[in-house]
């Protein structure tokens, strides 16, 4: 991968962590609007992935399509940019051929949910050890505020002019019940705690959703009297209570909240190491 | 009515409303998305199924099951997805189901970009998704005519039993122009499903109706696909639509394109008039059944040279501008694509070079003899 030799000088201060792993000049600026949550996400991720400490060359970001999907486009690793949907078969495609690369897809409620609502149940499934973090906006952002799987009941869109009429998806519960080991949800106005939600399920060994709660502003904020970003946040804010909290907690007082930290983690066997197992016991017959 | 202003894909919109369509399901992408915006307003305004399914394969299975029933329903799409619900094309052909397509087509292949293209003719008119079918193929080249061609597009959707593809680059569906609707009621062009005996309709007084694509029987499986190509035979006798412009005996050079590119042509032809060159233009409007013989007539008539074929592509109805021309004179290609609308300026530049070569080669043979 073409680095120049000053980006590859370690970074001198805190603040500069982030700027470490961009692609200077090349892609930048980014196609977010200003106060867009994604880049919050972006931050919190880098700094998680420095404090683990990988080798750059060691990981692969992979996406779809979306606003949340650029994101791999602007930093410096190995990136895939894909296909709307199906980031995750391409991340399972580089995994299962390179178990030793650190793969991790970023996507967007519309990306992972709808077109790709497949694909993501069955990497849950497969518990392949890639590291996906969804960024739920609640809307799809890049092609104008439609309504997205992720999108309430009754909330608007431009695709719900009188109110969504559909139900939405739970993405933790569908990743935990689909079979994924690692499964948190974090919030953008909740940074200190995203990074840690992030370092773990990089660390861990299984499928790993990290769901991140977005502002879309531009979108869904306009259209559902939500106002600006920092409102939005506040909202988030207001809204949010811990998993510790959440359990003595009716299913009508967790209507309507935000439920963040570690959801669901179990141990499973992992599948590229299961088949390996397949490989090696056919070597020594 | 009044004639009003609108965007092209509102235009689409209200038309397919005009035409009777009563189910509308879609996938968002640019840059079509207004279609789906404004009928997710106005559908349930008359009573009509709006839904934005999870994926464009999702939308083409929907249209199948949703056509079963006998309404008229439709979707428009661009590219990417267009692609994605070539499987379920196929599945509708076969099963003889009357579906309108539209496909706002943007610059590929891959995720390509957003601004406009024509690189989707082969994918509409040679059959994109696999088996012996064709797709009755139309091409707006202003919002007025994409508005005719999609009441047509139900009609003829309905006559044939057979899906139809609208297709317009991208412009079509985003430039704003004034356009006049039929006085119709929505209502009113509804279909009668007591007629539509092909549809899944209940049994009541007649046996029951199968809708499938399946025969595993080879000789049912051929008797379908002949039954079908039939149905593409009467098409090449009764649909070939095409517009002329400027087309006379006088002409030197005749261009042949399709959509928002002939209208840049016919710029390119006015200016060339006022400086005394004549060219003509073919404009087809159906792009299956294409209009074979009518180009020949036209480009076999002494005066012209060349034949010019302009397209925002690298070149793909030319293929069918050859064969409709079966070597009777030499067809050329002029094509600008990524995106990228080709200027006047530079079709003006490929006709006068195509010209002063002709003139070059008619005085160098001269001189030879
Ligand atoms: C096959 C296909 N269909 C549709 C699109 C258009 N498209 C691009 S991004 C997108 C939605 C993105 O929404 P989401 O995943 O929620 O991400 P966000 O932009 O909100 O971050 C869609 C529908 C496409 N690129 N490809």
């Amino acid at each position: 991968m073409a680095t120049t030799a000053i980006e590859k000088k370690a970074p001198k201060q805190k603040s500069d962590v982030v700027l470490h792993y961009l692609r200077p000049g090349k892609k930048l600026p980014h196609v977010w609007c200003s106060g867009c949550g994604i880049g919050v996400v972006m931050g919190t991720y880098i700094r998680a992935l420095d404090k683990i400490g990988w080798d750059r060359d060691s990981v692969s970001m992979v996406s779809g399509i979306g606003c949340s999907s650029r994101m791999p486009v602007y930093m410096d690793f190995h990136s895939l940019h894909t296909t709307h949907g199906r980031a995750l078969p391409f991340a399972t495609g580089i995994k299962f051929n390179r178990p030793d690369m650190n793969v991790v897809v970023i996507t967007g409620d519309g990306d992972a949910l709808a077109i790709g609502g497949n694909h993501f149940i069955h990497a849950c499934r497969r518990n392949i050890n890639i590291t996906a973090i969804l960024i739920n906006n609640n809307i799809y952002g890049m092609t104008g505020g439609q309504g997205s799987p992720t999108t309430p009941g009754n909330a608007f869109s431009t695709t719900t002019p009188y109110g969504n009429s559909e139900k939405h998806f739970d993405p933790c519960s569908l990743a935990a019940a689909a079979g994924a080991t690692y499964v948190a949800r974090g919030s953008v106005h909740a940074v200190p705690q995203l990074e840690k939600l992030i370092k773990a399920g990089l660390e861990h060994v299984g499928f790993s959703l990290i769901e991140v709660i977005t502002n879309c502003h531009t979108y869904y904020g306009r259209l559902n009297h939500q106002g600006d970003a920092v409102s939005m946040l506040r909202r988030f804010k207001e809204n949010s209570v811990s998993v510790a909290k959440s359990k003595n907690m009716t299913p009508e007082e967790l209507e309507d909240k935000i439920v963040l930290g570690v959801i669901h983690e179990v141990e499973k066997t992992e599948f590229c190491n299961e088949y390996q197992k397949v490989v090696d016991s056919l070597k020594r017959k | 009515m009044a004639r009003i202003l609108m965007k092209g894909n509102e235009a689409i919109a209200e038309a397919a409303i005009r035409a009777g369509a009563e189910g509308y399901f879609c996938y968002p992408i640019t840059p079509q998305s207004e279609v789906a915006e404004y009928l997710a307003k106005r559908m349930p305004e008359v009573g009509g199924v709006f839904l934005q399914g999870e994926s464009e394969v999702a939308v083409g299975n929907m249209l199948f099951g949703a056509a079963s029933t006998g309404k008229r329903v439709f979707t428009t799409s661009s590219s990417p997805g267009i692609s994605l619900m070539q499987e379920a094309i196929s599945y509708i052909a076969g099963a003889h189901l009357p579906v309108v397509f539209v496909n706002i087509m943007r610059a590929g292949p891959g995720l390509g970009g957003i601004l406009p293209a024509q690189s989707d003719y082969f994918q509409s008119v040679k059959g994109g998704g696999h088996g012996d079918y064709r797709l009755l193929v139309l091409a707006p080249s202003t919002v007025q005519e994409a508005v005719d061609l999609m009441m047509l597009a139900f009609d003829l959707a309905d006559k044939y039993l057979n899906p139809v593809m609208v297709i317009g680059d991208g412009l079509i569906g985003q430039m704003m122009e004034a356009v006049e609707f039929p006085d119709s009621d929505p209502k009113q062009n509804r279909v009668n499903l007591e007629e539509r005996k092909w549809a899944a309709t209940g049994a009541k007084g007649r046996d029951p109706v199968i809708i499938k694509s399946l025969f595993l029987d080879p000789l049912e499986l051929e008797e379908n696909s002949l039954l079908m190509d039939k149905k593409y035979e009467q098409m090449k006798k009764e649909e070939v639509r095409y517009e002329l412009y400027k087309v006379s005996a006088k002409n030197e050079l005749l261009v042949v394109s399709y959509g928002t590119v002939a209208r840049i042509c016919q710029t390119v032809i006015d200016e060339l008039e006022s400086e005394g060159v004549s060219v003509g233009l073919f404009r087809p409007i159906t792009l299956f059944p294409f209009p074979e013989k009518e180009i020949y007539r036209e480009a076999k008539k002494k005066n012209i040279k060349t034949v010019l074929t302009v397209e925002m592509s690298t070149g793909q109805m030319v293929e069918d501008v050859e064969r409709a021309i079966i070597g009777a004179k030499p067809v050329k290609f002029f094509g600008r694509t990524g995106g990228i609308v080709p200027n006047p300026e530079e079709i003006q530049g490929k006709v006068l070079e195509l010209i002063g070569s002709m003139k070059k080669r008619s005085t160098s043979s001269r001189k030879r003899k």
